[in-house]
């Protein structure tokens, strides 16, 4: 068994977010140092938010899949630097969350003009821009609660944090 | 067990302090929120704050023998070894109390984590500016409440201002600097917090008077949490929080 840094990242599109079952841990973007020697790995991963419960299981998931392709070694650190921002998921990242029925983090409204009801966000079931904010904070740390005015359909937002201070 | 601990670590627990036990409080709301949207954003921000806690507890550890962790500073200290504001302690009452006491913490945590967010002690500058975009988020949340429940109804105007009443002995402490604050801003580590009280207070006077709300007098300042001399409700956090650890010492899940 010989792995390379880009065969690792290929594994590990295969673990899932288990919260966005549909994003993996690289579409993510929380995947940043992939040290390789023989057996042994190193993996440097980005905490999303402070209290996420997410974390420890992420880690768990990782290590899993690692170890059952044949890694012995596994080192896992959660890195304080860089910050983590939604301007780290992959294209095809935001693509998946679109067809999972989760709005996209989307960087041309901030989060006081939703409180303010002001809202340029895509229904992602109508791509309707008619909706407005319900609740800043959803059933994750990452998302606020919507709805659609045309179709009606409540939907979750992926907060959008790659807006430096905001 | 942090009386006679270097400056930093007393630093950092500080800082643990203050978000463990108001994310403590906060988590009273889980299932009793009025709305349940409101419920569940209650429950998101006091977990950002238990993530902070934990961040800063973690660190805490760095600075000290060996044998320290994080659930050992969290668990095995009394009410006069906690050394969290009295602020954060006091009773949620009911939705607008809850809300008016976010906002005040809010308003100063956002300005204080910014200027610690700039700090050349790099490991509290990385969590610090986490602890940042996670408060200002909160502040927007808690200042938009403030002012839908002072400006909403006569009912609610009430409630406010009675919160208003309540919590104001207890917001000065935020700005008073600790023995640890003094030592650790004179290393120009951290922020003096007693240089943001002027930003600080011309902020939240001129919005809570935006709300139709009348500043109280400052008659009573309480103070005396930074140095373990807490109000009673203290007491009662702590004996729910830790009787696992208490009851079942250094038990894991």
């Amino acid at each position: 068994m010989t792995y390379t840094g880009n065969d690792v990242i290929a594994l590990l599109k295969e673990v899932a977010d288990p919260e966005i079952p549909v994003l993996s841990v690289v579409d993510l973007g929380i995947i940043e140092k992939v040290i390789v020697d023989g057996n042994r790995l190193y993996l440097g991963i980005l905490p999303t938010y402070n209290g996420c419960p997410a974390i420890d299981l992420i880690r768990l998931m990782i290590h899993e899949k690692c170890y059952d392709a044949g890694f012995r070694d596994i080192e896992i650190e959660y890195l304080k630097t860089p910050h983590w921002t939604t301007d780290r998921i992959s294209p095809e990242g935001m693509n998946s969350l679109r067809e999972y029925g989760i709005a996209a983090p989307d960087k041309s409204t901030r989060i006081d003009q939703l409180i303010h009801g002001i809202s340029t966000i895509r229904c992602p079931k109508c791509d309707s821009s008619h909706t407005f904010l319900i609740s800043a904070f959803g059933s994750t740390p990452c998302k606020a609660l919507m709805q659609c005015k045309d179709c009606h359909e409540p939907f979750e937002y992926f907060k959008c944090n790659g807006i430096p201070n905001d | 067990m942090i009386e006679n601990q270097l400056p930093i670590f007393r630093f950092l627990v500080q800082l643990g302090d203050d978000a463990l036990i108001l994310s403590q409080r906060l988590s009273e709301w889980c299932g009793h929120g009025p709305v349940l949207e409101q419920d569940i954003a209650l429950t998101n921000i006091s977990l950002d704050i238990l993530g902070q806690a934990r961040l800063w507890y973690q660190l805490a550890c760095d600075h000290t023998s060996e044998s320290m962790t994080e659930d050992k500073i969290a668990y095995k200290r009394d009410s006069a070894q906690m050394t969290n504001l009295t602020l954060v302690e006091q009773p949620n009452g009911d939705w607008g109390r809850t809300v008016m006491r976010q906002y005040l913490y809010d308003s100063f945590k956002k300005m204080y984590y910014s200027r610690l967010s700039e700090t050349h002690y790099a490991s509290i500058g990385e969590i610090a500016h986490k602890c940042k975009t996670e408060t200002n988020y909160h502040y927007k949340w808690s200042k938009t409440w403030v002012q839908r429940l002072s400006m909403g109804t006569e009912e609610g105007h009430t409630r406010m201002q009675d919160a208003l009443n309540r919590l104001w002995r207890f917001h000065h402490e935020l700005t008073i600097p600790s023995a640890t604050d003094l030592e650790i801003s004179a290393e120009g580590i951290a922020p003096n917090p007693a240089d943001l009280k002027d930003a600080y207070l011309e902020e939240i006077s001129s919005f809570l008077t935006e709300c139709t709300l009348t500043i109280p007098d400052d008659k009573t300042v309480i103070t005396g949490g930074r140095k373990g001399i807490h109000t009673e409700h203290l007491g009662y956090i702590l004996a729910e929080m830790q009787f696992l650890q208490r009851a079942y010492p250094d038990r894991e899940w």
